[in-house]
Parts: C-alpha cells; sequence; structure tokens
C-alpha cells in the first residue's frame, strides 16, 4: 500500500528527513543519508573557504539532482541573517523548498517565535515554500500555519539534545488541528523516539544528531529509517485500547 | 604591474588584491569555484548568476560567497 508524503505539492516516499551536519567525512554524511532511505537532507548556507581550494564540497558527495536539498537557517539569530541565507540558497539552485529557523538562546537553541512568525511571512511573500521549525506550542504553532507555512516542525527537545519526546501532548495537540504536515524536528536521540514520533501521528520526522553522533551512524541510520516505517505503520493500523487489567491470550474454554 | 592597477576588495570577511576591472566571472575563475555551486552577493546585494560577467568588482567592494555545506 502506498503512503506518500507531500509537502508543497511535491511527493516523497521517505518519512524520514536528515540532516547533514557533524558528520567525520562527507563519506560518511552520503553512507548515513543512503542507508536512512531519505529523500530530503537539510543543508547550511556558509562562506566558501577561499584559501583551501581544494576542499571537498558536499554537493560532489550528495547530488541535488538526485535528492532533496532543503536549505536551512541554522545558527541565525535574528529575521534579516534568516532571510539572507535563504534568498542566497535559492540564488544558488533555485531552492524554494526551505526550512526556516530563528533561534533565540545559545544555550538552549530555542526558536525566537516572534522573529519566526515574522520571517515566515516574509518568505511566503516572497514565494519560497516554507518548513517552519517551532516550539512545541499549539498556539505559536498555529500562527505559523496562519502566516502560510508549508510544514510545521516543532521540537521534540533542545536541537542536539537527545532527549526524545518532551511533550507528547503538545505534539499531538499540534498534529491534530494543523492541516499542513507537522514534522517532529530537533531531540530525537534514539530509533524508539522516531517511533513515538510518527505513533503520535506526526508526518515525518527531521533527525541529524542522533544518527551523526551514534558510534556506528550508518547503522543508526538505517535503524532510524525502519523507526520512522514503524511508528507511521503503527499509526496507521490503530492501537489496542489500553486496559488496567490483564486479558488473557488463550481461551479460556476447555481447559485441561 | 604596479598598485594602480589593482583593487583591493573584502572577500568573505578577508582583504583581497584583483586587478582592476575584474568581473565576477574571473574572479571565480580564479578562484577555481564553479558557479553552479555558490552564491554571490556583492554589498550586501545577491547578483544573479547571468550578470556574473558584467558585474566590474571596484576597490573596498564586499563580496561573499557561499555554498552549501552540511548543516541540521
Amino acid at each position: 500500500m502506498e503512503d506518500i508524503f507531500t509537502i508543497a505539492n511535491k511527493n516523497f516516499n521517505s518519512r524520514l528527513i536528515v540532516g547533514t551536519g557533524k558528520y567525520k567525512s562527507f563519506e560518511e554524511t552520503a553512507n548515513a543519508v543512503k542507508a536512512s532511505g531519505a529523500d530530503i537532507v537539510t543543508v547550511a548556507v556558509r562562506r566558501v573557504n577561499i584559501l583551501d581550494k581544494n576542499q571537498p564540497v558536499l554537493m560532489d558527495y550528495l547530488d541535488p539532482k538526485f535528492i532533496t536539498y532543503l536549505p536551512n537557517t541554522a545558527g541565525c539569530f535574528t529575521s534579516e541573517d534568516a532571510l539572507r541565507t535563504l534568498r542566497l540558497a535559492r540564488e544558488m539552485g533555485g531552492w524554494r523548498l526551505v526550512k526556516l529557523e530563528v533561534l533565540g538562546d545559545k544555550k538552549t537553541l530555542y526558536p525566537n517565535m516572534i522573529e519566526t512568525i515574522k520571517s515566515t511571512k516574509i518568505l511566503v511573500k516572497e514565494g519560497f515554500e516554507v518548513m517552519v521549525y517551532c516550539t512545541d506550542d499549539p498556539i505559536l504553532s498555529k500562527k505559523i500555519e496562519d502566516a502560510g507555512a508549508c510544514a510545521i516542525m516543532p521540537l521534540a527537545a533542545p536541537i542536539g539534545s537527545g532527549l526524545g519526546i518532551q511533550n507528547k501532548i503538545n505534539i499531538k495537540l499540534i498534529k491534530e488541528q494543523s492541516s499542513v504536515p507537522v514534522i517532529v524536528d530537533a531531540g530525537v536521540g534514539t530509533a524508539s523516539d522516531a517511533t513515538i514520533a510518527m505513533e503520535l501521528g506526526c508526518d515525518a520526522v527531521l533527525i541529524n544528531t542522533a544518527i551523526a553522533e551514534a558510534q556506528n551512524p550508518i547503522l543508526m541510520a538505517e535503524s532510524m529509517k525502519h523507526a520512522v516505517i514503524a511508528g507511521r505503520k503503527a499509526f496507521k493500523a490503530k492501537r489496542m485500547k489500553k486496559r488496567r487489567y490483564g486479558s488473557a491470550s488463550s481461551p479460556d474454554e476447555n481447559l485441561i | 604591474m604596479n598598485n594602480l592597477n589593482m583593487a583591493k576588495i573584502q572577500l568573505n570577511g578577508d582583504s583581497y588584491e584583483i586587478i582592476k576591472g575584474t568581473n565576477l566571472n574571473e574572479l571565480l575563475g580564479k578562484l577555481k569555484i564553479q558557479k553552479n555551486k555558490v552564491a554571490i552577493e556583492v554589498n550586501g546585494e545577491i547578483v544573479e548568476k547571468n550578470k556574473y560577467p558584467n558585474l566590474i568588482l571596484n576597490d573596498r567592494d564586499k563580496v561573499e560567497i557561499v555554498q552549501f555545506i552540511g548543516g541540521g
């Protein structure tokens, strides 16, 4: 049975989006992305190293013709910086589908939602398809949807923390009220966290550090692929009701 | 060649000398950078790729050349 994942009218097979930061080499990045089965990878925009002309570039390892590049604004603390970054990203290769994150605090890397909402409106007006990183607050995530975001990306826990989903109730509330895809972004630590996100009904999960910082990133990438599929299938299968007491699986009749 | 033929620009935050009259295409060629893998800003304004040959760099221009790198 086909289970296509659609963002901004584009169809994808995988519901796992992976980041490409923190790997030991581009080769490892490419191998992890391959093992994850992801169709979309996030990428950052940075200055070219002018002095070292022979440095390898990401595009030589992950061809944007075959995998969707999702430019992000990681490291941006103001709306101006985020807008500048995404405009440059669009000029680089015509990317209109982008991930916006405007951070508010260096220690927690929590998003500044006021700047985020402001930036979303401007980007939408400029013709971008904006996937928006946000807090797990149902009211603010609704504001983001109203601002024209094509996907809402609430955090499970702080970026790179690996703490797993801290507020399942909020993630579920956000999913229930949203008419655009909801993607858990940030905070996933291991496979079960990704499965829980999908069991809650989320449309996809974005993972970077949990894969890149695993002792075996390639194996963890593969594990995340299966975790997302497992969670998605469990969600669609609709789980059994919980009971407070035991309920025997074998019949009580004809006992010897 | 004396200094009169040279212009000093700010390239990715550092001082960089070019021959006067150098355009963006020539700068990329000198830096051995493929233009389809980067985006360029001159004095805070993004320059479209088809305008690289016509954009002559002047003394004290601020040039930013960016690319995609790994990120989450």
